[in-house]
């Protein structure tokens, strides 16, 4: 049934530090990587080589200027996949049943055998966390590496979403939401983490931790050397030449 | 919004298609034999034809019917069994006009108000969609309704109740923009919402994540025609209320006129729906600096 569980006994999810990104897109690749060849349908692409390439995937990094009033703009990079939403209108919208959120772990997943492609869950989504795949006509959206978080085949240290073990900075965490113990939860608390679109009403799981503020530049302790006063004939000469100007 | 013509055509053609047999079931059109078979005819035709056309817009139809079982929670899947229950329930009293027997009239009042109901799915698909502040109104299973009721009385030869319901039709068309105007606006999600990062500054797309379209942005962040907007707006109120309603009150009556007026009507409800979705703004846009 696509309801949505009253509750999860678990709320896996991801914190995501836009402090420490830094748009490499080295998740975007570890993704396509990983999905492609795991769960479900591959994620395909449409004339990858030719003039007008076109793909499925499951993570997109955007670039943000930001410009304070009062200071100089700043840069930040921002991936963008399922936030795993508590309240998630992508699965009751579903016809079919193939969307749906699991009550243990809270993941968001889509049945592909049950998908019949009308892509109603990828309007509904206010995130833009799912595509339809052109070649295999099923939804296709982030899940969390399912194949990856309980697959005791791999050693422990890749028992995490590909994203977060590919991530060259540590910019990607990935836990347990529900406890307020977990890393993830203490790292938002402590950062100020943020759910976007809020006003939408999705609850989303995920998290992003904003930009630390910036050091105020100062001025140099140098500086008052540096308005030099000439002397001597260096003086005189600086006199003479304003003077004529 | 993509404005795909199997989802306009579906919605048009099936609304137009209730709409004759919320008229035909409800036993306010004077058939008998022949005549109620052609009459019954067209409405299953128009229904079922525009529920067949909904398919092509699927990436794997042949599951399709797997879209009954989730009644519960989705719009999508109630209109499915509000369709086929509604077709099915109509089946004998349109038996019965064509061939003559007698069939107890409340079976065709509560089939008419089934119609109503299925229509009133068919608009929640898309009313029920936050994220597409336009569609996310009370306003739209109005504007649905007011369709069907308009088409199906022209259709039907109800040339009183078609002259109030194309009036009506008029005034609910041109709320639908006005509010629909202003419905992203009122949400309030902005590029600074979505990315959460708007209390800093002001936030504009530096880079955008790819180069070249993905299925998102085909989907949902499609604007092409809209610059037309103010002169569509005008052809559909012409073909869909004006020139039907002149022809209704001018010509003499007749099939003839009636096919006419009811051809106009159409093309009118489909210009009418084309920019129901073309105008339609997704909240995902934003991402990418653009609606």
């Amino acid at each position: 049934m696509t309801t949505l569980p009253h509750s999860t006994t678990k709320k896996l999810g991801l914190v995501i530090d836009l402090d420490t990104c830094v748009g490499c897109q080295a998740c975007v690749t570890a993704c396509k990587g990983w999905n492609d060849q795991g769960y479900g349908a591959p994620l395909s692409d449409q004339d990858p080589y030719g003039a007008a390439p076109s793909g499925t995937f499951l993570n997109r990094v955007h670039s943000y200027q930001i410009t304070p009033e009062d200071a100089a703009p700043i840069i930040v990079n921002m991936p963008r996949s399922c936030l795993h939403c508590d309240d998630a209108p992508c699965v009751t919208v579903c016809p079919t049943g193939a969307s749906y959120k699991r009550t243990e772990d809270g993941i968001v997943l889509v049945n592909e055998d049950a998908c019949i492609g009308c892509g109603l869950c990828a309007w509904a989504c206010p995130y833009g966390a799912r595509e339809l795949d052109a070649a295999a006509g099923v939804m296709k959206k982030c899940t969390l590496c399912v194949d990856r978080i309980y697959n005791e085949n791999l050693p422990e240290q890749d028992r995490e979403p590909a994203c977060v073990r590919t991530c060259p900075t540590g910019a990607r965490h990935f836990g347990d939401f529900a406890d307020p113990q977990s890393h993830v939860s203490r790292l938002s608390a402590e950062r100020g983490g943020m759910a976007l679109m809020p006003e939408l009403g999705t609850k989303p799981v995920n998290r992003y931790l904003p930009p630390r503020k910036k050091d105020v530049m100062q001025a140099s302790p140098l500086a008052p050397l540096l308005d030099i006063q000439a002397s001597g004939f260096a003086g005189w000469l600086d006199k003479m030449l304003g003077k004529i100007g | 919004m993509n404005p795909a013509p199997s989802v306009i055509l579906f919605t048009t053609l099936s609304g137009l298609g209730f709409g004759l047999l919320a008229f035909l079931s409800a036993g306010l059109v004077e058939v008998h034999g022949l005549h109620a078979f052609f009459f019954w005819a067209a409405g299953y035709a128009l229904a079922v034809g525009g529920l067949l056309l909904s398919t092509f817009h699927l990436g794997n139809p042949q599951r399709a019917l797997l879209a009954f079982s989730q009644w519960r929670s989705s719009w999508l899947s109630r209109e499915a069994v509000a369709a086929v229950a509604t077709l099915l329930w109509l089946a004998p009293v349109a038996l019965s006009q064509w061939l003559g027997f007698d069939w107890p009239p409340f079976w065709g009042l509560v089939g008419a108000i089934l119609c109503a109901a299925t229509i009133f799915t068919t608009s929640m698909i898309y009313a029920q969609l936050k994220t597409v502040p336009r569609w996310n109104t009370w306003i739209t299973p109005v504007m649905f309704q007011s369709f069907a009721l308009a088409g199906g009385a022209i259709l039907a030869g109800q040339k009183p109740v078609a002259l109030v319901a194309l009036a009506a039709l008029a005034v609910v068309q041109a709320l639908v923009w006005r509010i629909g105007d202003g419905r992203f606006a009122q949400l309030g999600a902005s590029i600074g919402t979505a990315t959460g990062l708007g209390s800093i500054g002001t936030v504009r797309v530096f880079e955008q994540p790819h180069t070249s379209p993905n299925y998102l942005m085909r989907e949902m962040i499609h604007v092409v025609g809209r610059k037309h907007a103010q002169k569509l707006r005008i052809i559909t109120l012409l073909f869909a209320v004006v020139l039907p309603l002149m022809l209704l009150v001018l010509a003499p009556g007749g099939p003839t006129a009636l096919l006419c007026a009811a051809a106009l009507h159409l093309l009118g409800a489909i210009t009418s729906r084309w920019l129901f979705f073309a105008q339609a703004e997704h909240v995902v846009g934003l991402y990418y600096g653009a609606r």
